[in-house]
């Protein structure tokens, strides 16, 4: 066994056993951690891997966390059915975004504008949608927090934290399969360098529609769980343009399309941002916008010292190559 | 193999290929030269697919071609290099042809299997490992022919392979060709500007001047047309 998988079975067995001795707090800014490691490996599936830049994956969580919430909310049926429906809605409108982008050639930042777009225009539809709440939000029953009911999955906060670990972990051996996969190849391809992907046969549109496909379904599981999660929606939150660039700030300081890249970026921005609303909670201080002046700084010097990311010098440094 | 029937193609009001016909025969290597701006690169985009003709037509094997997609083109046996070369940067050189190799081969192990082959052929073989943005301009011409050849081509494009090559790399480059046309019988088309190259390799040469062909014959026949002179070679050999 190489260094990188026993390193990666230690945080697994970390993580696994974490809950024994973290209070409810800590519990909470681990499932947020994972959390954005899962919708980070998620949009670097689109990025990372196939070089489609989305500033808009905010919509597959406001629509996946939407259905699978309405359904929920109206007719009483729990999340395991309602996340197919939330899957198969966020891949209509990925491949929709997709085909219309691909179709008449719009690339680069003009793709990422369409995306942006897309997420927009949803929330302002939303916002006029009576049977979710419109702006007034929508809001899931709480009831019993302290059993696990799995089958509506309404729960304790440590329920979550273990759904959302399975689910990046999970996210990470997907990724790490598809990497090795055909897909793999012809996605790094179409990123490098599409005319000369297309020369080597490969049908460049067909493929960069599966890679938006993929990341909006698994970006959809993200929204599913962030409506039984925080058991409130409000479109004006949901599909904002800052929480597309949350989700994609972790991959991109972690290091884009590498597999630890995500898991890395995420647990870096989150623990740092909550620490310093922490301390300065603690000096007493209250001065608005430090999160986002926060983001910025990190950006700026990981963007400047370490245009890969954090992974890919890091796992050099501790040769952790898997 | 290739017929390429009175095809043109205007930009903008340029006439860049003007009802431009010649034939490939199977098995062989042909040139096809000319000035500067004479239209080559642009007849050869035709053929891979990255324009269709305003007019006039492709048959590969007695089938149409022209107005395909390249990825198409590709599958239909037709593989290219670019004159700029575009490597995949980030990739190894390895997983560079393994791309080129998948699209015949059915599983990730047996394209690598195949892609290491090529490499050796091109002997580029111990430079798998490396980054293809490491390597130097003769090597990232060889890797353009090795991603090439791994789709298996039966009829190889090389846009001026040679150009920037010195002429012992010119050399092993011309010999690796020969090798492939002999030993796998692949037909190839070059488009060059060295001449050196084009004397060595080609049976047959066609003559490009302002989208037109004006000269086709042996390499022999060509350098002793009076209109070839006048247009290509003639500048060349004052300087």
């Amino acid at each position: 066994m190489s260094r990188g998988r026993v390193a990666l079975a230690l945080l697994f067995a970390a993580l696994a056993v974490f809950p024994a001795f973290a209070g409810p707090y800590a519990l909470s800014v681990a499932t947020l951690v994972l959390y954005f490691a899962y919708t980070g490996q998620a949009w670097n599936v689109m990025m990372g891997f196939a070089g489609q830049l989305s500033l808009g994956h905010s919509l597959y969580v406001g629509v996946g966390a939407y259905a699978a919430g309405a359904i929920f909310f109206h007719y009483g049926i729990g999340p395991w059915a309602g996340l197919w429906v939330a899957i198969l809605l966020c891949v209509a409108l990925g491949v929709l975004i997709g085909f219309l982008a691909f179709r008449f050639g719009i690339s680069g930042v003009y793709f990422a504008l369409l995306t942006i777009a897309f997420a927009e225009f949803t929330r302002i539809g939303f916002d006029h949608l009576d049977w979710v709440g419109g702006p007034g939000g929508m809001f899931l029953r709480v009831a019993q927090r302290d059993t696990w009911d799995i089958a509506n999955f309404r729960g304790p906060p440590l329920m979550y934290y273990y759904v959302i670990l399975a689910l990046a972990s999970l996210a990470l051996l997907l990724c790490h399969f598809l990497l090795k996969s055909r897909a793999g190849y012809y996605w790094q391809a179409i990123r490098e360098n599409e005319e000369a992907a297309q020369a080597l046969g490969i049908n460049t549109f067909r493929w960069k529609v599966c890679a938006v496909a993929l990341s909006s379904a698994m970006t959809a599981v993200a929204g599913v769980f962030f409506a039984f999660y925080y058991n409130n929606l409000f479109p004006e939150q949901i599909f904002n343009i800052s929480r597309s660039i949350e989700i994609i700030l972790g991959p991109i300081i972690g290091g884009l399309g590498t597999l630890f890249g995500p898991i890395l970026g995420a647990a870096v921005l989150t623990l740092l941002s909550d620490g310093i609303t922490e301390l300065l909670a603690a000096l007493g201080w209250e001065i608005p916008g430090v999160k986002q002046v926060f983001y910025g700084v990190v950006l700026l010097v990981v963007v400047m010292f370490l245009p890969h990311g954090i992974w890919p010098a890091l796992a050099r440094r501790l040769k952790l190559d898997a | 193999m290739l017929e390429v029937r009175n095809i043109s193609k205007s930009f903008r009001g340029l006439r860049a290929v003007r009802d431009a016909s010649f034939a490939i025969p199977e098995g062989g290597i042909n040139g096809l030269i000319g000035p500067n701006g004479a239209g080559k690169t642009t007849i050869f985009n035709i053929i891979a697919g990255v324009y269709a003709p305003d007019s006039g037509g492709i048959d590969f094997n007695g089938n149409p071609i022209h107005g395909l997609r390249p990825d198409q083109i590709c599958a239909a046996g037709i593989g290219r290099t670019f004159q700029i070369v575009k490597p995949f940067a980030g990739l190894s050189v390895l997983d560079n042809v393994i791309v080129g190799a998948l699209h015949r081969e059915r599983s990730v192990a047996s394209a690598r299997a195949y892609a290491v082959s090529i490499l050796e052929k091109l002997r580029l073989a111990p430079k798998r490992d490396l980054p293809a943005a490491s390597l130097t301009l003769p090597d990232r011409k060889r890797l353009e022919v090795a991603r090439a050849l791994a789709t298996r081509p039966r009829l190889l494009l090389l846009d001026e392979v040679m150009a920037g090559l010195r002429p012992t790399e010119c050399d092993e480059m011309v010999e690796v060709f020969r090798s492939l046309n002999r030993s796998e019988g692949l037909t190839i088309l070059l488009i060059e500007h060295v001449m050196r190259a084009v004397m060595a390799l080609a049976g047959h040469i066609g003559v490009l001047h302002h989208g037109e062909v004006i000269a086709r014959g042996t390499p022999a026949e060509v350098v002793r047309n009076p209109a070839v002179l006048e247009c290509y070679l003639g500048e060349e050999t004052q300087v």
